[in-house]
């Protein structure tokens, strides 16, 4: 394997790396809000006392 | 753009200061940083895995400190059980981030993916424990049951972060020890992990002030269900 293609093989993992990570956070928060905005629609404002 | 039921302006203000510092951590992890002596380009996943594993690490030791604060009766309250759950929540997705990112820092490391080393080890024991603390977290049972039995749990589990922590001197592991506190790290990749940690340590606040006011709804539905319930079932006995 020439260095050009080693380096191009690291940057795959490299690369990933980020996607895995920012990709799972995004994922995460995605979610978390879309739940936030399904339960507050059976929630009073007087329930949420930090609006 | 409505604002979201669990948001405010703090956290509002908190969120673009995370969007800031995830953007500058792509742009000083993948760009500006330099290249690792021995291990080049694969040196730029520390900038994610290390950010990780210590806000995985932190966030597990707020479900510690949650937990206690519920514990002791003079400052009961369902707030700490629900920053606790919020917290190991928040722990196991970062633990997880970790688990994966190393895997990949391994394989252009050490040439494999996963081997039973003390840090790696220690580190998915870890990972496991907390997914069983949401799975008890996840029982039936009043509100109170819930807390009081998952905070028992998390303390006993916070114990395995300083286990996991020192693993890399209390055995010799292939992992390598703690290069940032031995100032091996060129002082632009320091500053490049620094920017990292900072950016996730705001992204852990804002996750956990919007996953805790998301549990207080969901406590109060569930509570308001359950105050239904008991009027019907009292109305029928009283027919």
């Amino acid at each position: 394997m020439t260095a050009a293609q080693l380096a191009m093989a690291n940057a795959g993992f490299v690369i990933g790396s980020y996607v895995v990570a920012l990709g799972g956070i995004g994922l995460y928060t995605w979610r978390m809000l879309a739940r936030a905005r399904r339960v507050a629609r059976d929630v009073p404002v007087e329930d949420r006392p930090w609006t | 753009m409505t604002p979201g039921p669990t948001s405010t302006t703090f956290t509002r203000w908190l969120g673009a200061a995370v969007l800031v510092g995830m953007v500058w951590l792509v742009v000083f992890g993948l760009v500006i940083s330099p290249d690792d002596r021995v291990q080049g380009e694969g040196v730029r996943i520390m900038y994610v895995h290390v950010p990780s594993a210590w806000l995985a690490y932190l966030a597990f030791i707020v479900t510690g400190i949650a937990s206690a604060c519920y514990l002791i009766p003079r400052t009961r309250s369902l707030t700490w059980d629900r920053i606790a759950g919020a917290s190991a929540e928040i722990g196991v997705l970062f633990m997880g981030i970790t688990l994966v990112t190393g895997s990949m820092w391994g394989h252009l490391s050490w040439n494999t993916y996963w081997t039973w080393d003390s840090r790696l080890t220690t580190t998915a024991f870890l990972f496991i424990t907390y997914i069983g603390y949401l799975a008890v977290r996840g029982l039936g049972g009043s509100l109170q049951q819930r807390a009081k039995r998952s905070a028992v749990i998390a303390l006993i589990a916070v114990l395995e972060v300083p286990l996991v922590h020192f693993s890399v001197t209390l055995w010799r592991p292939l992992h390598q020890d703690e290069s940032v506190a031995k100032g091996e790290l060129e002082n632009l990749m320091l500053f490049s992990l620094f920017v990292g940690i900072i950016a996730f340590t705001l992204l852990y606040v804002w996750l956990l002030l919007h996953r805790q006011r998301v549990m207080s709804m969901e406590d109060a539905v569930a509570e308001r269900g359950l105050d239904a319930a008991i009027a019907e079932r009292r109305s029928e006995v009283a027919r």
